[in-house]
């Protein structure tokens, strides 16, 4: 059993609050991903359970005990830093060894370990090379043998991936997907790319401003986002808003969104919505929800729009358009779409639609 | 009909043609201050070896070459210094007073540096600066305090109070030269062996010192070069012949009065050069091979 539980943690920086009262409970083998932008405090509470830093105030315990007083090396923690952090002047062998050097292990089971974690990342090859002999991938994967070879408790993350071409990125997201299938170890993983939290996460932690936003797995903070913050930071390319009325619509309800342009609330939405009639609200709506009218379905409301800007993706196009100024996009087959300047019809799935009070900033 | 190649551009003759014309140049206008350098620094090397070789009635004429050797080659200057007089003792002197000075600066210098840029106490900031500072106190107005310090814990007139002075003057740079070398070093490695279960006199020897080795082996060379060639303390805390050191005994020994003894004061000046030399020679691989090892990301 290896949890980890954060309670009422805070880190200040003089007179800077980095960390505002965060409670985590982690548990054995979940792998969970703090996301946020910069300076939101993701890194600052993963150093804190490292014992990198000490918290200004609240409890730290792994595996049930109070670590708060304890040095990194006694914690039973292993990290994996964004710039790799290899000893430049040692081997491979060397630099996944030295943990267990340091703490006297025999020789032969310091082979065994080595060329155990050296086999599962595959890089038993590269063993008698230095740092500078390997590439981004290489090292970001003997900087994981180093972690796997002390067999810790806690696995932590500090945006290991940062570093790597886009590319290099994807493939190690896999690698570290795959080693944690094999390694059934509870993970602490920091980024700030929503993308390989959303991929990686058994749960996503979202933070902002030295405060956890929403605790849930990816589908849930997906689909169903508690704060404007969490509903633009999760997707690619990020949510849109647009301010709008909640009008009365004969029985139902509707959004305004321009003079010309409104949508009937889904029926299924009504009882939620009805208490917020006549206020100013934000509609917001993901891109994929906003799309070329495909399939004749009742909850797809269509509307036309002049196309601004037009990016081929590939598999897909991203458009954009204005509504009275506010810039909003849609994803769209590639052969439906017409040129930048040119007229479409687009149509807009309302059942993944979110409204958000503009006072409070949750989501209704 | 002809195949229209669109896009083929020819080579850029001008372009190239001009870049080898200023690179040609540059390396002429290198070469001249290069031979100048060459010529300024190695001319009184080069003559104190000659003067060295030859013979004492050479030396004296003052009609003869000073550059090149007329009457023979000899070595008697070379025999007359090892076997009459004390050059040897003072080799020996200098010797001990240089290895223990720079072991001594090399390890308060090395722990001072890693304190200070590693560990974060109150006043590091006010500390580092201080030893800088110490640094530009110019070491002629330090002797006269000093002579006093030797004197009263009985040192005066032995070569160990070198080995007490010396390091006053090295420690300073080379704690400075190291605190920029170690500061250098990324913090996750720190981190990374804190992680391991390294303690910090562990993350001192096992990555710090092997990581910041051209920094130590900078500091290393000036100290050496402080220590072994340092002649105002020496000449003003040491009298007795079987304890002064190479700069000031053979300056002594060897001048008598108005009398010069130059062939063997070349001679002796050249023996003196040879270890400074062999360092440097050995210890430059090294500073040049940890300079473009130490990759410190990764």
């Amino acid at each position: 059993m290896a949890d980890v539980a954060l309670r009422n943690i805070v880190k200040r920086f003089d007179e800077v609050e980095a960390v505002r009262g965060i409670d985590l409970h982690i548990p054995d083998k979940e792998f969970v991903v703090l996301v946020g932008p910069s300076g939101c405090g993701k890194s600052t509470t993963l150093r804190m359970i490292a014992g990198l830093e000490e918290a200004s105030d609240g409890e730290i315990y792994i595996d049930g005990a109070l670590v708060n007083d304890v040095p990194p090396k006694d914690r039973d923690i292993a990290m994996v830093f964004q710039n790799y952090a290899l000893y430049p002047h040692m081997t491979v062998f060397e630099n996944m060894s030295f943990g267990l050097r340091l703490r006297r292990a025999p020789r032969a089971q310091i082979r065994e370990r080595v060329e155990h974690a050296a086999r599962i990342l595959d890089i038993m090859d590269l063993l008698d090379r230095r740092p500078k002999q390997l590439s981004g991938g290489q090292r970001q994967r003997v900087a994981m043998g180093r972690a796997i070879v002390r067999n810790p408790k806690v696995f932590l993350f500090d945006e290991p991936l940062s570093n790597l071409d886009a590319k290099l990125r994807v493939q190690m997201r896999t690698e570290i997907k795959r080693v944690h299938q094999k390694v059934r170890t509870t993970t602490v993983y920091v980024t700030h790319d929503q993308v390989e939290a959303m991929t990686l996460a058994d749960r996503v932690v979202v933070m902002n401003s030295g405060r956890i936003e929403q605790i849930g797995t990816p589908q849930e903070l997906y689909h169903t986002p508690r704060t404007r913050f969490v509903a633009g930071f999760i997707g690619s390319p990020a949510m849109n808003f647009v301010p709008c009325r909640l009008e009365h619509n004969g029985s139902g309800l509707a959004v305004r969104l321009t003079d010309t342009l409104s949508f009937s609330v889904p029926a299924s939405r009504s009882a939620r919505y009805q208490p917020h009639a006549g206020k100013a609200l934000l509609f917001g709506l993901r891109p994929e929800h906003i799309t070329d009218p495909r399939y004749e379905r009742s909850e797809l409301r269509p509307f036309s729009v002049t196309l601004d800007v037009v990016e081929p993706m590939g598999m897909e196009t991203v458009v954009y358009f204005k509504l009275d100024g506010i810039e909003v996009c849609g994803r769209v087959e590639p052969s439906s779409v017409s040129a930048a300047g040119q007229p479409m019809r687009l149509s807009a799935d309302l059942n993944q639609m979110h409204l958000i009070d503009p006072q409070t900033d949750l989501v209704l | 009909m002809t195949a229209t190649t669109i896009g083929a551009v020819g080579p850029r003759r001008g372009f190239r043609g001009s870049l080898t014309r200023n690179r040609r140049w540059a390396l002429i206008l290198s070469y001249v201050f290069l031979i100048m350098f060459a010529v300024f620094f190695l001319a009184p090397p080069y003559y104190m070896i000659v003067t060295s070789l030859k013979t004492n009635v050479e030396v004296a004429h003052l009609s003869s070459n000073p550059w090149f050797i007329a009457d023979g080659v000899t070595l008697e200057h070379y025999l007359d210094l090892i076997t009459k007089t004390l050059f040897p003792t003072f080799f020996k002197n200098t010797i001990i007073v240089t290895l223990c000075s720079v072991a001594i600066t090399m390890v308060v210098s090395i722990l001072a540096a890693f304190s200070l840029a590693r560990m974060r106490f109150w006043g590091s900031g006010v500390f580092a600066t201080g030893i800088f500072l110490t640094y530009l106190i110019p070491e002629s107005l330090l002797f006269i305090p000093l002579f006093q310090i030797v004197r009263s814990i009985g040192l005066l007139d032995s070569y160990w109070s070198m080995v007490l002075v010396f390091p006053m003057l090295t420690v300073p740079f080379c704690t400075w030269i190291m605190i920029g070398y170690f500061s250098s070093i990324p913090k996750e490695l720190d981190e990374a062996a804190l992680i391991d279960g390294a303690g910090y006199l562990q993350l001192l020897w096992k990555i710090f010192i092997p990581v910041a080795l051209p920094g130590i082996i900078a500091a290393t060379i000036f100290a050496f070069t402080v220590s072994w060639s340092d002649f105002i303390y020496p000449m003003a805390f040491l009298y007795s012949g079987d304890q002064q050191v190479l700069t000031v005994g053979t300056v002594t020994s060897l001048i008598r009065g108005d009398v010069y003894e130059w062939g063997m004061l070349m001679a002796g000046a050249l023996l003196a050069a040879a270890p400074p030399l062999v360092v440097y020679a050995f210890l430059m691989d090294y500073y040049i091979a940890g300079l473009t090892s130490g990759a410190t990301k990764g």
